[in-house]
């Protein structure tokens, strides 16, 4: 039964991720798209997030992350998918969420 | 095409639907005159009804959809009035799209 | 027919500042009228929706609070509220509006609609819905 949730906002300016990783379970997926990606950058205080997420798989989507520049400065263990990856962690996610 | 009513030779604005455009130009006039073009004649038993719709705007700020409209007629007049049969023999084209636009109101959220 | 899914509405916006708390409102109404099992979340900015007492005139918009208390009628009776996002806030169920709905199955008893659950419990409710839809 694991959730698939997106998350497009960027840490440093709304909560959303952070209340997101709050209502996570074991085996969920988080995926990182549009300005989300910018919480999987290292050195960012929102690293930590992510950091602290046990028993979660991040991920990022790789056309957001070259868009702005992110490619090399990724927290380690996560995990970049392109489009493709995407629709495959739909269909293996039992269904998704899309925080706003 | 939007246009407009014609009342005590005022002009009253309406959307390319029919629906009013401003809420506060109502008039039970106005309602006797969109009812014209909808081909009803309004009797005491329609202006139950659209009193009713007036009412429930009033109170939630919903144009409510037939389904509710129906629910809570019936809680207010009893089945004989609170069922769809009665409320399309009365607004043949749908009872909360015809009725709603005589009462002034929005078109219901929900009505395609 | 297919079958019938639990709906569960996200709401994580304060009311006014976005349009995102209205849209969810009409969404929930247009939804409402396909028969489906639908519940509601406030969590996050999304419980400043339910906070009573609002006056929008000065504001030049709609009030459309009162349209949450139509929701019964729409045969919407779970309202979840996150309590850690109410203490958070300063805020305790008595700030909020009353939400209620006729049972059914109790002689149309008007009850209140509204539950408050901890974060945990909101996370399992997620997870036991079958379409989420976040505003």
């Amino acid at each position: 039964m694991a959730m698939l949730h997106t998350v497009n906002k960027s840490p440093y300016q709304c909560d959303t991720l952070e209340s997101c990783l709050k209502h996570v379970g074991d085996g969920d997926v988080v995926l990182l798209i549009e300005d989300g990606v910018y919480a999987a950058m290292k050195g960012g205080k929102a690293a930590e997030l992510i950091a602290n997420a046990n028993g979660v798989k991040i991920c990022v989507l790789s056309a957001d992350v070259k868009a702005r520049g992110l490619e090399g400065k990724l927290i380690d263990g996560v995990e970049v998918v392109d489009y493709g990856g995407f629709v495959d962690l739909v269909v293996e996610t039992d269904k998704t969420q899309a925080w706003l | 095409m939007s246009g407009y009513y014609e009342v005590d030779g005022k002009q009253v604005p309406h959307d390319e639907e029919g629906y009013i455009t401003n809420l506060s130009d109502w008039s039970k006039e106005l309602a006797e005159v969109i009812a014209k073009e909808e081909g009803i004649d309004m009797t005491d038993e329609h202006w139950e009804v659209v009193n009713f719709l007036r009412e429930y705007y009033d109170e939630y700020q919903i144009a409510p959809a037939i389904r509710v409209l129906v629910k809570a007629m019936k809680k207010k007049f009893g089945p004989e009035k609170g069922n769809n049969k009665y409320l399309y023999e009365l607004f043949p084209y749908g009872p909360a799209k015809q009725a709603c636009k005589i009462a002034g109101l929005p078109k219901p959220t929900g009505c395609v | 027919m297919s079958e019938v899914k639990n709906f569960l509405y996200v709401n994580r916006k304060a009311p006014h500042g976005t349009i995102y708390a209205l849209e969810s409102l009409e969404v929930v109404l247009i939804g409402a009228a396909f028969e489906q099992d639908v519940a509601l979340a406030f969590l996050d900015d999304g419980v400043f929706q339910l906070v009573k007492g609002w006056d929008t005139s000065e504001l030049g918009v709609k009030n459309f609070q009162p349209a949450y208390t139509a929701l019964g009628d729409y045969d919407i009776s779970k309202v979840y509220v996150e309590r850690e996002s109410l203490e958070e806030r300063g805020l305790t169920e008595d700030d909020l509006i009353e939400m209620t709905y006729e049972d059914e199955d109790d002689d149309w008893a008007e009850k209140s609609s509204i539950r408050i659950v901890s974060r945990e419990e909101m996370a399992q409710i997620m997870r036991d819905s079958d379409v989420i839809l976040s505003f």
